[in-house]
Parts: structure tokens; sequence; C-alpha cells
């Protein structure tokens, strides 16, 4: 099918679209994960009809074992095949992180080239409704690790662009999706393949005054600190790196040099998050360029709160008035 | 699960006992439904996790636990919370997130817990209970207080490393626990029979080297006389013992969830066996209580939860300032990083 053709869909459907596209280009891709299959098709319906499609030998519900998922995908891949192992919340990848961090993401490394290792986890962080064991966005600790690529997309497109890139990238690679933007939007997605690169970032709103730079959930939070902000009129330049690792300076810097401000918002935990390394690299490659310090609004240093009236994350209140610090 | 007769009542257990137990399945079925309609209409802003099909276990687990006894549960704890004699107030007011709860509205449902009955912790990842509780039962084993340890968890927890970890060292070291599966045939949305090719559970357990049985979970004079000797086992440092309750999951994973995958047949079957109503009908059969008697536990149960669920609707939120409070014992660092 051509590029095209578009539907309207959820990051869900987007995710499932990008699932039936490239099993369907590539028979070598296998799926596993708790409650994957028919007729559930997923906990968050992202797996929806594919083991119906392509058979339960491809898309196995697996025992709850998530050590097991990780590690038989990494066999799976060195046994030629591409696996997904799909992870049903973010903080289950305790779980996973000797087979991703010690397996996968070192393997081409340790053998001097001699072992690539493809594989996919997927996973959803964001439910506030549950607590501290779930709903921790920990991507910074796989950041820290070298050789997995990580990637948080915050659109439908986005999402399914960057699902097909992974599952033909030749590096393991976590795709965090997020619950609370799952179904809530929606938007033209192409109905046959379609890919987003690795380290590209996505400006997704102009202004010379000031640099937001985000991704994933903290996308909306930025955007309509921007909205704000523009009332008093400071035009804020919006960045949705999109990837993590690999992670887009270049484009940073480009916005950074113009505004000469800089305000990073992620929904991780602030300290040592992944924020911190992209202010460290634009005070040391833009010193000079700055109008003041890097600022950044993450998760306060705490678990997350069970009681709704206790919040962790950022809001776009306390980015305006980050931004204003600049002021 | 065809034998549907009940086992008699041992000696020990006098009418009070058998009213308890009456209470505690009645009342953590009705605290699911109740909890099911609040979430329904929009007052409740929690996930939790029925007990419904584990009431005769958790009724059991009242009766034969001592409060030294340490607990270990998951998501799933109702029943539990109330065999440890946990005030239903904390356990509500925990639900709603309320400064009321057990844990001060910080942990929500899934992470009850109250130190002075000995309800030690509840894990929502799952399998990981186990390890808890083996450390639990080093503890106890090394003070020799007398104490036993009890962790319960799902069947589907039979499937994670975490899982068979923990009972390695039980079994090793004879720690003084009791390991109590909660065989309600479903893990989430998947069948014991599409996730195992052993799914005989406690034969599995004895090849760790430990004294397993498999128990009908739907039973609760078996549930009690199994707990007992297991117990009693544990107390007097004759080693663990694995306990698989086997009953049926009768309603969705969560409370609120679509659960019409389930079969039809399967489900009418072990409602048929629903523990409180069953129980309620052996209770009258035998002559144990009376319809005047059952009627007053019915009345007093129904009183408790609507002050509990009153109690915790009135009670006090948390306020974000307080947010930093228990990260650690002291909360300097933890504000200062985030310059608070
Ligand atoms: C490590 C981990 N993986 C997955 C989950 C999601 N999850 C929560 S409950 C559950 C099913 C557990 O089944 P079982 O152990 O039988 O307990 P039940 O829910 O039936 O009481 C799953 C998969 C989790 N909480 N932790
Ligand atoms: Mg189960």
């Amino acid at each position: 099918m051509p590029e095209t053709t578009v539907q309207s869909m959820t990051i869900a459907q987007a995710i499932n679209s990008g699932y039936h596209c490239a099993m369907e280009a590539d028979d070598k891709i296998v799926l596993l994960g708790e409650d994957v299959a028919e007729p559930i098709g997923g906990v968050f319906k992202t797996t929806k009809d594919l083991s119906t499609k392509f058979g339960t030998d491809r898309v196995r519900a697996t025992p709850i074992a998530e050590g097991a998922i990780a590690g038989s995908a990494v066999g799976l891949a060195l046994g030629g095949y591409r696996a997904v192992a799909e992870v049903m919340f973010f903080d289950f990848t305790t779980h996973v992180m000797d087979q991703i961090l010690n397996h996968a993401a070192k393997f081409r490394y340790m053998t001097g080239g001699a072992t690539p290792t493809p594989v996919l986890v997927t996973t959803v962080v964001g439910s506030s409704h549950f607590g501290a064991q779930h709903a921790q966005s920990v991507e910074s600790w796989f950041m820290h690790t070298p050789g997995i690529n990580v990637c948080f997309p915050s659109t439908p497109a986005d999402a399914k662009g960057l699902l097909m890139t992974c599952l033909e990238s030749p590096d393991p690679s976590l795709l965090i999706q997020h619950s609370g933007l799952l179904y809530s939007i929606k938007e033209e997605v192409p109905v046959g393949p379609h890919r987003v690169p690795l380290g590209k970032a996505k400006t997704v709103r102009t202004g010379d005054d000031v640099t937001i730079v985000s991704y994933g959930p903290a996308v909306r939070i930025a955007m309509a600190a921007a909205e704000s902000l523009a009332q008093d009129g400071i035009e804020a330049d919006v960045i949705d790196l999109r990837s993590l690792v690999p992670l887009d300076f270049p484009a940073v810097f480009e916005s950074v040099e113009r505004t000469g401000r800089c305000v990073i918002t992620h929904e991780a935990t602030q300290f040592a998050g992944p924020g911190a390394e992209i202010a460290a690299r634009i005070t040391e490659d833009l010193f000079s360029e700055l109008q003041g310090p890097v600022l950044r609004v993450g998760g306060l240093f705490t678990p997350q709160p069970f009681a709704k009236t206790l919040n962790r994350h950022p809001t776009s209140e306390r980015v305006v008035a980050k931004v204003k610090q600049l002021f | 699960m065809t034998d549907t007769t009940l086992t008699d009542r041992p000696p020990r257990l006098d009418v009070e006992a058998l009213e308890r137990m009456y209470s505690l399945m009645l009342g953590t079925a009705l605290a699911d439904q109740r909890a099911a309609a609040e979430s329904k209409a929009g007052r409740l802003m929690a996930a939790f996790y029925p007990v419904r099909g584990m009431e005769a276990v958790c009724a059991a687990l009242g009766e034969t636990m001592r409060t030294g006894d340490k607990m270990v549960s998951t998501y799933r704890n109702l029943g539990d919370a109330l065999a440890k004699r946990m005030p239903l107030r904390s356990i509500i007011a925990e639900l709603y997130g309320k400064a009321e709860g057990c844990s001060r509205g910080r942990g929500g449902p899934m992470h009850l817990q109250d130190q002075d009955v000995n309800f030690t912790a509840t894990t929502g990842i799952v399998g990981s209970g186990m390890q808890i509780a083996a450390g639990l039962g080093m503890a106890e084993q090394l003070s020799g207080d007398g104490n036993a340890v009890v962790v319960t968890f799902g069947d589907g927890a039979t499937s994670i490393g975490a899982f068979h970890e923990g009972m390695g060292f039980v079994a090793l070291w004879k720690l003084p626990v009791v390991i109590v599966c909660q065989n309600n045939q479903w893990g989430e949305h998947t069948s014991i029979k599409e996730y195992t090719a052993a799914p005989e559970l406690a034969q599995r357990a004895a090849s760790y080297g430990m004294r397993a049985e498999k128990v009908d979970g739907f039973d609760p004079m078996a549930c009690v006389a199994a707990l007992e000797t297991a117990l009693a086992r544990a107390r007097a440092g004759e080693g663990p013992t694995f306990l698989e309750f086997e009953h049926y999951r009768l309603t969705g994973h969560t409370g609120t969830a679509d659960f019409s995958y389930v079969p039809k047949d399967e489900l009418a079957a072990a409602m048929e066996r629903d523990p409180a109503p069953t129980f309620r009908k052996w209770l009258l059969a035998n002559g144990h209580l009376s319809e005047g008697q059952i009627a007053e536990v019915e009345t007093r149960v129904r009183a408790e939860l609507e002050d509990a669920f009153q109690f915790a609707q009135n009670g006090t939120d948390p306020v974000q300032a307080d947010i930093y409070e228990g990260v650690f014992e002291n909360d300097e660092f933890a504000r200062s990083v985030d310059g608070a």
C-alpha cells in the first residue's frame, strides 16, 4: 500500500497497524508477551488480531515471566529471528534488565561485532490509579547503558513510525508508550509501512525566545506552557525528541543557539534523569550563547504517590514558572 | 472440583469462630461489590482487585493465623488484610487515598499493610512476595519467636523466576513459611491450561523438597484443617508447606474489567460454590447458626462496611506540601534536589 493512504488512528491503533505491516513484510518477526494473543489482543489492545492473522507460533501469549520473555527474545535474535518482548508496565522491566542490559545491549560489542542482537522491548508507563509500582518512567536506566535505542513517541504517526524503524534496526531498542496517550489522541497515520528515523527530533512549535525540550507525555505540557507564555509575549520553540538514544543534539543546539534559553521537561524523575544529560551537553557546547542556565522540570524525587492530591509530574504551570525565571 | 460437599466443623471452631468466618466471607464479597459500584459511578479512582472466589481461604487464614504470624500478600489483598484483622476503616480509607488510610494515602489499595497486626508487606509485582517471605522466614528462624510466615499469591505467579528462587530458599533452610497459592485458574486473561505444561502446582512444589498439598479452596473447613497443620509445623520448626488452594475467579481480573472470555459453564459451576452463600447454607443446614444469628451477622457486616466507606469518603486528602514525607527517613535531601 502506498504511504499516501492514511487513516485516523490512536496510538494504540497505530502501534497495532505497525505490527501488522512489519509482520506481513518480515516473517521472522515474533511477538512475546503476557495476554498478547486473541481474544484479548494485549491488555492495551496494541496486539489486536495479530495472533489470528499470524498464528500463535509467531504471536505467543506467555506465562508471567518477563525474564524469559526478554531472554528468549535475545535467543530468537541470535537464532536469526527478530523478537518483540512486550512488558505490560515499565516498572516490570526490572525483570528484563539482565537479559536486555547485560546481554542484548552488549552482545554485539562483546563479540567484536559478531552477534548483533536486534530485539525490541515495548512497554507502557503512565497509570496513576495503581500507585508506586505501576507508574515509573525509568527510561534513564536504559539510556545509561550503551547499546540500546530508546524511543518515546507522543503521537500516533510517530508511534507507528518508530515501531517500524525499531523493527528494522540492527540494534536492540526500547519503545515506550504512555497510557494517558494511547487512546486520547487521534491523527492521520499512513495505513501502509511508515518509518520515523531514530535520532530525529521534531519541532512542534516555533518561537525565538526560549526552547522547551520534551518527549512523550510532557510534549502536551510543553505545548500548553508555550501557549500560556505566548500570551505574555514569550514565543517558545517546542521540541519533541521522539528518541532519547540516539538523541538529536544538533536539533536541540540549533534551537538553543537561536533562543539563548532552554527548559527541559519530562515525567521521568528529574534527579539524574534524561534532562540532566541534555542540560549538561547544552552547557558544554553553547555556554557563550546562553542567556541563563538550562533549567529542568521533571518528576519530583519521590515514588508515585497513590493519592490524587499529590502530584509529582510536571505541569504547564511549573514549566511556565521556570521559563519566566530566564527573563 | 466436582465434589461439592463441605467438610465438617472441627470441634475447635465455636459459634463465634463460624460467625467470624461468615463475616469475613460476606464482608469481602460486599466490599468488592461496593468498590466496583463506586468505581463505575466515578467516585472511586483506584484499580482494585476483587477477592471473589477466594473468600473461604481468607476466612480460614483468619481463624488459623495468630497476630504474631507475619503475612505477605499481593494486590488482591482485601481478604488477607481482613484475615489479619486489619481495621476496615483504614483499608477503605487507603482505597480512597486518604490520610486516614493504613499507608496514609501514599500506597493505595495495592499496598495495604498494618504493622500492628503483622500484615507485613504487599506487592504489586507478581511473584516478588515469595522472596520477601523467605527473608521473613529467616528472621523468624533466627529470632526463635515461634511465629510463622504466610505468603499468598496467585497460580500465575508460579511462572516467574522470583517465585522459584524464593521456593528454593524456603525449602533449603526449612524456613517456617506457609506458602498459600490461590489457584483461581486465571492469570489476568490467560487460563492455567494455556500457560503451563505442568498445572499440578502442588506436585511441582513437592519437587523443591517441601511438604505440599492440594486443597479444595471452596471448602472452608478443609482450608482450616490444611492451614492448621501447616502453621503448626512451621511454628514447631518442621519446615515449610506449600498449599495449593483450588477455586475459581468469580469476577474479572480487576473490579471493573470485562471477563466475557471466561467460559460460561466453568463460571456457572464455580458460582454454585460461591463461598459466602454456600457457607451460609451449610451453617443453617448443620444447625451451627440460626436464621436469626445469621441475620444479625449480615446486618453488622453491612453496617461496618457502610461506616468504613463513609469514613473514607469523609477523610482528609494528603497535601502536596507533604509529598516528600517518607521517601527517606529524613526528607531533607529529596526536597533539596528539587529545590523544594
Ligand atoms: C512481574 C509482573 N508481571 C506482570 C504483572 C501484571 N499482572 C498483574 S496481576 C497478573 C496476573 C497474576 O495472576 P495470578 O498470579 O494467578 O494472580 P491472580 O491475579 O489470579 O490473583 C499480572 C500478569 C505484574 N503485576 N507483575
Ligand atoms: Mg490466578
